[in-house]
């Protein structure tokens, strides 16, 4: 066991400082957070990584990969979030990229593969319909096999990004017959196909992510399925696990309190305040262990296992601490922590933080809920983990 | 010993319960709040015309001549409804520094008309860096001729664009942090010098930075001593948290009402949601946050009521340990109403996240969780 930076983990840490240093500019950050510039900002940046080579660290190198060391990929987390850099949009490169490249056909991975490194296509995830949330394996939107198409009827919801995705990963289900599990199958949907519609949903942060997927008659060339039809369940499995790591957040959420920390010590005395002191040494705490879990489970990653059950515990923790930050963040703020901005996002408080601090607290408390609840990652941790 | 409500008190609840009955279902809260005004002046109407405007004010200015009980019952029952008619801004603080601080002129002249409904009113207490601190003040009123000149920028002030008249706590002495110095002074809020800027917090409350250059001000607008404003604005201040706790309660309740209704309808995996005792255990937790916090506002109500001024450091006590426990309940309570609400809990769309926002917000006015435990503590064991 050893921790120590290798002389080439260090001189790789370098690159990777400058590379963002060099291409990630307060520039480049400020037309991120503007609602109206940050969709194409999103893809400059995203474009920027793959002329790199670093669009996708987590796949394999002959799928455009990295092949990257456990510690090179935490190097990498790092310091992209002391850069401020932003994460890539998950929903291609994190979760149905992953899935293509191991379960799809070598012509799917043709299509769909270069597209989504290069970030041609935007991608969004329907998993998720109003009786199948937790249960998810309840999904009914239906997929009938009609001659070389599926005809897809039915809804999803809380499907992220979906107003502004070219392509939807859908679980369908494809026979009733049998167990819920069983009969559901893994298809990829243009969305410009007729019979899509998109609903938008305004979350509790005031901002539109969340929409309703619905199908009316949608025909889906039978090509765009993954795998065997009716077999979807454990594709969709495999990419959860995927979803949870990456949901867990580590960098980023150090980086948020190292944010913390510098406001509190602007705001007067309040970095003195010994209760202060002990919530934030609270959160340090459990991050310092986690960022360690992470590595743990990068290590076992890079040595070839798939993530297990131990990505459930990151999801939960990672969540719940991505939670407390964003909630001593709001401490700092005080009075300023309800300034709501305007239309345009601007905060009219005069205050530096308190509506970034807002927004980010009311989107954060969807993170316990998303990509399964902690309540269900509990379930899962409990049979599978403790045998119960 | 007896925790009844009166006969009077019970009324006072239900006639507010109806109210919010009748009028006041998401939808319309939800047009309310997206309007400019914020509220509706119908409302404040209504509320003066069914006498709650004038459940603080002493009989002698035509008031109810209420206590800190009648105020609890409004309060909590308004916060069930998530009511944003500014009742606490204009009536309890406005108002309240007033009737607490004022001459006879000055009440006759404005309580009758808060009563009646005709004015609109607010507290600038706030300063960019004063965080919970009343005192912690630069704003400036120098003597000038028999009056003042005041100077200065008060943030987050509740209802000021509303406002027609505002109550200033500023500097007349003494330096910023200093308890002694500070002076209440009564402010036209269209004087000229007077600049307004709204914006709006989480909660639906249209709040405004209000920044004052060169105002000239009568000496009939200082409110009480000079210098010595501290000690009724604080003790006006205490009240109102008092108040704000009995909203959150309301709140509480209602979150935890509308959860568990939630859990017993929302299926998933064949079963009602209820029917995990994962979720039981914390529902149970949250009811029992919500009865603990019940407890304490009804021994810092009662104490508030029957405090002479010598047993006053227990009634501070009380305070201090309820406005601590809303804080931590509230947080509880808010956090597992949305999180057993899955992804709808998430949405504007549902009423819950409302509610949620109103609590965080009260969490925070006056001191949060951790400034009153201070002085709970330095009061308990230095
Ligand atoms: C911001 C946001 C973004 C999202 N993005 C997407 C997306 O892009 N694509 C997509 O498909 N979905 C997405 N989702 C949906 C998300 O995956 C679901 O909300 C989640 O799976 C929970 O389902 P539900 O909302 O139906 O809640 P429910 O399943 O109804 O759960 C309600 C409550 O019951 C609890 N519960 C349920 N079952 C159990 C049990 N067995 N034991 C104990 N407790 C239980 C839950 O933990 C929760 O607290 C998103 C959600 C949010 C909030």
């Amino acid at each position: 066991m050893d921790t120590q930076f290798s002389a080439e983990d260090l001189a790789f840490r370098d690159e990777v400082r400058q590379f963002f240093q060099e291409n990630c500019s307060a520039e480049l950050r400020a037309r991120l957070a503007s609602k109206k510039t940050s969709r194409e900002a999103q893809v400059e940046w995203q474009k920027c990584l793959y002329e790199r080579g670093w669009i996708a660290p987590g796949w394999p190198v002959e799928h455009g990969g990295t092949g990257w060391t456990a510690t090179q990929k935490f190097i990498f987390e790092s310091e992209r979030t002391s850069a401020d850099a932003p994460d890539v949009i998950p929903f291609g490169l994190k979760m149905v990229g992953p899935v293509i490249y191991t379960f799809g056909t070598e012509e799917q991975q043709a299509k769909f593969l270069p597209r989504i490194l290069r970030s041609d296509d935007w991608w969004c995830q329907g998993y998720s319909e109003p009786g199948a949330g937790s249960d998810l394996a309840a999904l009914k939107t239906k997929a009938e096999l009609d001659g070389d198409e599926y005809l897809v009827n039915g809804a999803k919801i809380w499907t992220s990004g979906a107003h502004l995705a070219d392509w939807i990963f859908c679980l369908v289900r494809t026979d009733s017959s049998g167990k819920k599990q069983e009969g559901i199958s893994f298809l990829l949907i243009d969305m410009k196909t007729p019979g899509i519609t998109v609903n938008p949903i305004i979350g509790l942060d005031g901002g539109h992510s969340l929409n309703e997927v619905q199908f009316n008659e949608v025909r889906v060339p039978a090509e765009n399925l993954i795998g065997e039809q009716d077999k979807g369940w454990t594709y969709a499995k495999a990419l959860l696990q995927h979803e949870r790591t990456a949901i867990a957040g580590v960098a980023g959420c150090k980086r948020v309190l190292a944010r913390v920390i510098a406001y509190a010590r602007a705001e007067g005395g309040l970095i003195d305040d010994p209760a202060f002191q002990r919530r934030l040494s609270d959160a340090e705490i459990e991050i310092m262990a986690l960022e360690y879990t992470e590595l743990r489970v990068l290590a076992a990653l890079s040595a070839g296992t798939a993530p297990g059950p131990e990505s459930s515990l990151l999801k939960i923790k990672g969540t719940e601490l991505q939670q407390a930050v964003q909630e001593l963040w709001m401490e700092v703020a005080g009075y300023y922590q309800g300034v709501l901005p305007d239309a345009d996002g601007v905060d009219h408080s005069g205050h530096e933080f308190g509506s970034k601090a807002c927004i980010s607290y009311m989107y954060g408390r969807a993170t316990t809920v998303y990509g399964g609840s902690n309540e269900v990652q509990k379930n899962i941790i409990s049979k599978a983990v403790l045998g119960l | 010993m007896n925790f009844d409500f009166s006969e009077e008190q019970n009324m006072l609840k239900d006639s507010v319960a109806r109210f919010v009955q009748d009028h006041y279902d998401a939808h319309s809260r939800r047009e309310l709040v997206a309007s400019e005004q914020g509220f509706d002046r119908g409302n404040w109407q209504m509320f003066a015309e069914l006498g709650w405007l004038s459940i603080p004010f002493d009989e002698s200015v035509g008031g109810f001549g209420g206590d800190a009980i009648d105020t609890m019952v409004v309060m909590q029952e308004l916060g069930k409804g998530l009511v944003v008619e500014p009742f606490v801004a204009t009536v309890l603080l406005f108002g309240g520094l007033i009737q607490k601080a004022g001459n006879t002129t000055q009440q006759e002249n404005w309580l009758s008309r808060v009563i009646a409904g005709e004015v609109q009113g607010a507290f600038a207490f706030l300063e960019r860096h004063s965080r919970f601190e009343l005192a912690d003040i630069s704003t400036a009123a120098t003597a000038s001729g028999d009056g003042f000149v005041l100077n200065g920028e008060k943030t987050v002030v509740f209802n000021g664009l509303a406002a027609d008249a505002l109550v200033v706590s500023a500097r007349t002495a003494g330096e910023a942090g200093a308890e002694d110095g500070i002076s209440l002074l009564l402010v036209d809020a269209t004087a000229p010098g007077v600049e307004r800027s709204g914006y709006r917090l989480m909660d639906g409350q249209l709040v405004a930075n209000v920044r004052f250059d060169h105002v000239e001000l009568a000496a009939d607008a200082l409110l009480g001593e000079r210098d010595q404003g501290y000690a009724p604005m604080q003790a006006v201040v205490d009240n109102v948290t008092l108040a704000l706790c009995a909203e959150a309660l309301g709140i509480m309740e209602k979150l935890n009402s509308t959860t568990v209704e939630y859990t017993r309808t929302r299926e998933q995996f064949g079963v009602a949601i209820a029917s995990f005792q994962a979720l039981q255990h914390r529902m149970v937790d949250t009811f029992m946050a919500c009865e603990q916090t019940r407890s304490l506002l009804y021994r810092a109500v009662c104490s508030a009521k029957n405090s002479a001024d010598d047993d006053s450091v227990e009634s501070q006590r009380n305070l201090h340990a309820l406005k601590v426990m809303v804080d931590r309940a509230g947080k509880l309570v808010g956090d597992e109403a949305l999180q057993l609400h899955g992804g709808i809990g998430m949405t504007d769309e549902l009423e819950v996240g409302h509610y949620v926002k109103r609590l965080m917000t009260i969490r925070t006015i006056f001191g949060n969780g951790d400034y009153h435990q201070a002085k709970f503590n330095q009061l308990s064991y230095a």
